[in-house]
């Protein structure tokens, strides 16, 4: 089966500069598990599109380093 | 792949507000039994209130309302079709939660006299009582779970339940980060999954941007109707006015007893109480199509102190992004009405009457299983609801399991369920689940939701039994993807059950839930009855009629018809 990737507009945006290596607090949290850290740089980031913009994550951050936009085709 | 094997005395499926209830309340009831609670997600933000709760919506307390008085209501409101016992447990021990919260630090609004500060929503009595500061209730009850020494496994995902020689014995799961199969045996098991919120497409669009929590996919409903379970009212959809696109709860509950009201595009009422019913939402289909549309939340003639109030209780708790939502189009409250819409379809007990049946002590027909929250059969039982059963499920279940011994599971199971978890990583080119899942739920949208007619439920019906096939063409490239496609079986067993449903019961009732066009009238002379599904011996589904209960609480249904259109 072919298959291709697609870009996708993801509602979590996360702060690099801000986000602490040893942190794993909102991939903890998320109810989806959308969240994970980039194996190269530490950093958390949305892997999966698939978010119910609820805010855990951006709530237990730490250092404020997510912002949870409302997902592109509801805004 | 792996196989990790435990074993515990009392399995809870999903740690939501149920299920760590359930826990806890287990672990009162027998200090010295090992309790597990088995959680797709992480408890402490996990289901519908993972961000907290706006307000109790079924708070019976003395002094305000009887259990009586709310049997009542919610028999009215459901059309008769209940089980009286069930619904009024939730009436007799929902004000003993409430104080038990309390005292785990959970707030509830007061007056000035420190008495409940109660509102109505609904059509007679007071049952909501506010929680402006209801944020933190999900960690404050996985505080109590850890303080009750409950077990917790997070990020596994049941996905069937054994059930040997007729009784319960354990639950198969999928563990969700590293992909090793999980094998639990357990002497009793209480499945707390929650609704199904992933049945219908809202109109968005965005797989995920459901009313309901999108973990719940119908975990239960499925799980519950393969371990031979019966379920009932399947056809009494769930259906809800919602903020347009946002699908998140509009909030009259929260807002009307500040002066707003529910009004359609030329600012008038249509409707005279906001209490979320069936015949509630018939009213909203009536008026979105007869060019008095779109409806909308108004609070635009309250004054700025009010308005400002109002907005602090909904941008914080509950659904704590709608204010961006809103910004984000440049609306606010003191100008524009909150747009709302009809939200596609979904199955859930706690909003509506569908469920896996259960009486009033948590049981469901498998011995040994037990079921609560919005998954299990009491009408309209909200959140407080979800507490209460939890409660009972868990109280009850350590009567069962007293004298009980762990059974060996049975390995051809297994192996039949490891074949079926992990097929779509054999098959990582396969179609992924996103497409599977928008097919399905937009053939939901097409051909279950009401009005309902009989050759489209006939359609659907035979699209969503085809379907098996296709789900065997979904692959995946890693455990979160499989938990996804796990998912999608999950919602195709719902389709199944609530197109098959649907064409069973030969009326219309529960308003907007069930409105039959071929059949338009209710007929308490053939359908005052439950319709209950299960398994039938050959595998296929088999549909029956159950007799309602005797009341317990007179109620003169011919007199009391539910009725809240503005005329
Ligand atoms: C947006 C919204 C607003 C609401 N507002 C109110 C209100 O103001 N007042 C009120 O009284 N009620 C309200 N309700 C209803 C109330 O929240 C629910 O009735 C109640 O919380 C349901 O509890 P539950 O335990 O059944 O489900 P949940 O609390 O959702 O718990 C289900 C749990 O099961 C887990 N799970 C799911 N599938 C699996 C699986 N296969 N394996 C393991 N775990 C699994 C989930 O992750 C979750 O933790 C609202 C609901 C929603 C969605
Ligand atoms: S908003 Fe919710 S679903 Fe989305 S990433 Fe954050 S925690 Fe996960
Ligand atoms: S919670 Fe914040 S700091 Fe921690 S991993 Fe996530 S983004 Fe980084």
């Amino acid at each position: 089966m072919a298959l291709t990737t697609q870009r996708v507009d993801v509602p979590v945006i996360v702060d690099e500069s801000k986000c602490l290596e040893k942190c794993v607090a909102c991939i903890e949290v998320c109810p989806l598990d959308v969240l994970v850290k980039n194996p190269d740089t530490g950093k958390a980031y949305m892997k999966y599109d698939e978010c119910w913009f609820c805010l855990p994550c951006e709530k237990e951050c730490p250092t404020g380093a997510i912002t949870v936009q409302i997902p592109f085709l509801l805004r | 792949m792996n196989v990790q094997y435990l074993k515990t005395d009392f399995l809870v499926v999903g740690g939501g507000t149920a299920g760590t209830m359930a826990g806890i309340k287990a672990k009162q009831a027998s200090p010295d039994s090992d309790v597990l609670i088995l959680e797709k997600a992480n408890i402490r933000r996990s289901g519908a209130i993972a961000m907290g709760m706006d307000g109790v919506n079924t708070a019976v307390i003395p002094g305000n309302s009887t259990p009586e008085q709310y049997v009542r209501e919610i028999t009215i409101a459901n059309d008769g079709i209940v089980n009286q016992k069930a619904v009024y447990e939730t009436g007799r021990l929902g004000f003993e939660v409430i104080q038990e919260l309390e005292s785990w630090g959970v707030k509830f609004q007061k007056d000035h006299e420190g008495n409940y500060d109660l509102k109505q929503v609904h059509r007679v009595g007071k049952y909501v009582l506010p929680m402006p500061e209801g944020k933190d209730l999900k960690k404050i009850l996985a505080r109590q779970v850890k303080r009750h020494k409950v077990n917790v496994t997070n990020r596994v995902m049941a996905t069937r339940v054994m059930v040997q020689n007729g009784r319960v014995t354990g639950a198969v799961g999928l563990d969700v980060r590293n992909g090793d199969m999980v094998v639990i045996q357990a002497k009793a098991v209480v499945l707390c999954t929650g609704a199904c919120g992933r049945l219908g497409l809202p109109a968005s669009g965005y797989l995920y941007g459901t009313y309901e929590n999108p973990t719940n996919a119908g975990d239960g409903y499925s799980m519950a109707y393969h371990a031979g379970a019966e379920l009932t009212n399947i056809e009494c959809f769930q259906i809800n006015p919602l903020i347009k696109d946002y699908n998140g709860p509009a909030c009259a509950y929260v807002a009307s007893p500040f002066g707003a009201y529910t009004a359609n595009a030329e600012g008038h009422r249509f409707i005279n109480c906001d209490y979320w019913s069936g015949q509630m939402m018939l009213e909203v289909y009536k008026e979105l199509h007869s060019g008095k549309g779109p409806v909308h939340l108004k609070m635009y003639h309250l004054d700025d102190d009010t308005i400002n109030e109002i907005e602090t209780i909904l941008w914080d708790n509950e659904r704590p992004s709608r204010g961006r939502f809103h910004a984000g189009r440049g609306e606010s409250y003191s100008t524009h009405g909150v747009e709302m819409n009809i939200s596609e379809i979904g199955l859930c007990s706690g909003h509506s009457a569908s469920g896996v049946w259960v009486n009033e002590r948590a049981e469901t027909t498998v011995s040994g299983l037990y079921a609560a929250g919005d998954m299990a059969s009491v009408p309209h039982n909200y959140m407080i609801g979800a507490f209460v059963y939890g409660r009972i499920a868990g109280e009850n279940a350590m009567d069962y399991v007293r004298d009980l011994e762990h059974v060996e599971p049975d390995h051809e199971f297994l192996a039949a369920e490891q074949a079926r978890i992990y097929a779509p990583l054999q098959r990582p080119d396969g179609v992924p689940h996103t497409q599977i899942e928008y097919k399905l739920r937009r053939l939901v949208n097409d051909y279950l939701q009401p009005p309902k007619s009989p050759n489209n439920l006939d359609i659907g019906l035979q699209k969503f039994v085809a379907y098996e096939d296709t789900l065997n063409l979904m692959g995946a490239q890693d455990p979160h993807e499989l938990m996804r496609c796990m998912e999608v079986h999950f919602i195709r067993d719902c389709a199944e059950m609530a197109a098959r449903a649907s064409l069973f019961r030969k009326e219309t009732r529960w308003g907007l839930y069930h409105y039959r066009l071929d059949y338009p009238e209710k007929n308490n002379e053939e359908w005052f009855c439950h319709v209950n599904l299960k398994k039938g011996k050959a595998g296929h589904m088999e549909l029956f009629k159950r007799a309602v209960e005797p009341y317990i609480v007179d109620v003169d249904l011919v007199e009391e018809v539910y009725d809240v259109a503005v005329r």
